[in-house]
């Protein structure tokens, strides 16, 4: 194990995977310094090829950090949101790294990988902080910290046909796969020829879809990663990009640091109260500030879906209004300012956070803070894109689910 | 029909193919390759007059929105209704059946030869 938390001095990092995304005609895209593949041939084809067959993602710039000691499982108590003591042996739990103040340092998944061992996977663009922070507050207990980023590649299979297409990837055996539960984890390996490698195998995802997530030494990954991409293509697998991975991520209602959560954000604003458990005893961080509840008018995050095929984008405004016109003027005298010049102003209710056309569904969906007021479900909204306000309904988070087999 | 090499370029990433006092318009590959998958496309009135350089449309992919700028001065004599209706036509044939618009012009601007469009996007 290493310590190696200084690596970022290098501007741009490249993946392990890096020569097999060049050799597959990849356009790049910049995500917290490193050149990932943001889309191989087509992001639509690659978002349909997950939801109706598989797709491969290299999502190796990911932070993994590795919590181990005897007090391991108390040091996360306190340093995280959830009752992760709780977690048994191969379970993951999504959860949050709150700050003081109750807002969201990050949302990561801690996987409990033995009694005294814990591996927590953050955002990318969170490795320093997130390190930073679990190291001082896992201080105060008998356990060590080891950022292990670098040395560990992230290979994700989602889609329907995940399990079918690697259960018959030639040199991976996993026992127990097919009957891995979601959120479970299990060790695996991966024997290409002479030398047997391991791996951590997770039935987790971003996608909205059934799918694995891999973790594996860098140097083996670009094996792996053929053999997947030979193994899977006869039955529609596909690499997939993140601009799929965006789009897929959102129609599944899932938040995305940045967008849905920041350090401005409380747990309950973006509805990830039940992620945060203050029956749990002792003291966690963050814990009197979210007993103490986000502040009075805070905005909350709702789904909403429009007509048409023009999407409502980060940082779009929403209103509750079609805009100042002849007939809607008296209720507008009623319920907004008059801004200054006697101009008269609609305030916003709300702003988008995420947004696109929905490849799934057809038509556009995006993710919004709104005003209390505005959240109900059903209640109709305008998202003002650039000039125009579309009508807009609120919804129930997620957009799309899957069918899940009985 | 002419080639990629014989047309105008803007900075812009568009494409200008002019033939007497008609200008065909699109956006170039390097474009719909950065845009991604174009999923609607919002094109101006036919018969409106347009000014070099302002926003006269928008083409949309899954990512983001791109602006759709007029490169000459004149009037909007077609506009493609194929790529209303397929937006991805923008993609897969950016040069030729994704066009976008036809423009009547009088004069046009000083614009970027095949080979001084193709050192700007360094390819």
């Amino acid at each position: 194990m290493s310590d190696s938390s200084d690596s970022t001095a290098t501007p741009e990092r490249y993946s392990p995977l890096h020569a097999q995304h060049v050799a597959a005609g990849a356009s790049f895209t910049d995500f917290a310094g490193w050149q990932m593949p943001v889309r191989y041939s087509s992001d639509l084809a690659e978002h349909h090829a997950v939801r109706t067959a598989a797709g491969l993602f290299d999502l190796s710039h990911m932070a993994e950090l590795v919590i181990l000691g005897p007090e391991a499982a108390d040091a996360l108590d306190y340093a995280l949101a959830g009752r992760i003591s709780a977690v048994a042996i191969g379970q993951a739990k999504y959860s949050l790294l709150l700050g003081r103040e109750g807002g969201i340092v990050d949302d990561l998944v801690a996987y409990r990988t033995g009694d005294d061992r814990f591996l927590i996977v953050a955002n990318a663009s969170n490795r320093e902080v997130v390190a930073e922070q679990l190291r001082e507050r896992c201080s105060l207990f008998d356990c060590q910290v080891f950022d292990e980023s670098d040395d560990l590649a992230l290979i994700a299979v989602q889609g329907p046909a995940a399990y079918e297409i690697l259960s018959q990837v030639p040199g991976v055996d996993v026992p127990g796969l097919e009957e891995l539960k979601y959120y479970w984890s299990t060790p695996g390996t991966f024997k290409p020829g002479g030398d047997q490698h391991e791996m951590l195998v997770a039935r987790t995802g971003y996608t909205g879809e059934d799918g694995f997530e891999l973790y594996v030494a860098p140097d083996v990954a670009p094996v792996l990663w053929d053999a997947i991409l030979d193994t899977g293509e006869g039955s529609g697998l596909v690499p997939a990009g993140l601009a799929s991975r965006d789009t897929l991520r959102l129609e599944a209602g899932m938040p995305l640091y940045g967008h849905e959560l920041g350090l401005d954000t409380y747990p309950s604003q973006a509805g990830l109260g039940r992620v945060v458990n203050l029956k749990k005893e002792g003291d966690f961080v963050g814990r009197a500030a979210v007993e103490a509840g986000a502040p009075e008018g805070s905005r909350v995050l709702v789904g909403l879906i429009a007509e048409g095929k023009r999407a409502g984008r980060a940082g779009y405004e929403v209103y509750a209004t079609s805009g100042p016109s002849a007939a809607s003027l008296p209720e507008l005298i009623k319920g907004h300012e008059l801004g200054e010049g006697h101009e008269l102003v609609e305030e916003p209710v709300g702003v988008v956070t995420s947004g696109a056309l929905s490849p799934t569904l057809g038509y556009p969906i995006a993710m919004a803070y709104v005003d209390a007021a505005s959240a109900s479900d059903g209640a109709r909204l305008f998202i003002d894109v650039r000039g125009t306000r579309v009508p807009a309904s609120v919804v129930p988070l997620p957009f799309y689910k899957r069918e899940t087999r009985s | 029909m002419s080639e990629p090499r014989d047309f105008k370029y803007t900075k812009e990433h568009e494409w200008v193919d002019a033939a007497g006092d008609i200008a065909t318009v699109g956006i170039t590959a390097y474009a719909a390759d950065k845009l991604g998958d174009v999923v609607f496309v919002d094109l101006p009135t036919i018969g409106s007059t347009v000014v070099e350089g302002r926003v006269v449309g928008e083409i949309e992919s899954t990512k983001s929105v791109g602006e759709l700028f007029a490169p000459v001065d004149g009037i909007v004599l077609e506009i493609n209704d194929a790529v209303v209706a397929t937006p991805e036509l923008v993609n897969t044939d950016p040069f030729g059946a994704g066009w976008l618009i036809k423009v009547t012009f009088t004069e046009l601007p000083t614009l970027l030869s095949y080979d001084e469009y193709s050192a700007l996007v360094g390819e």
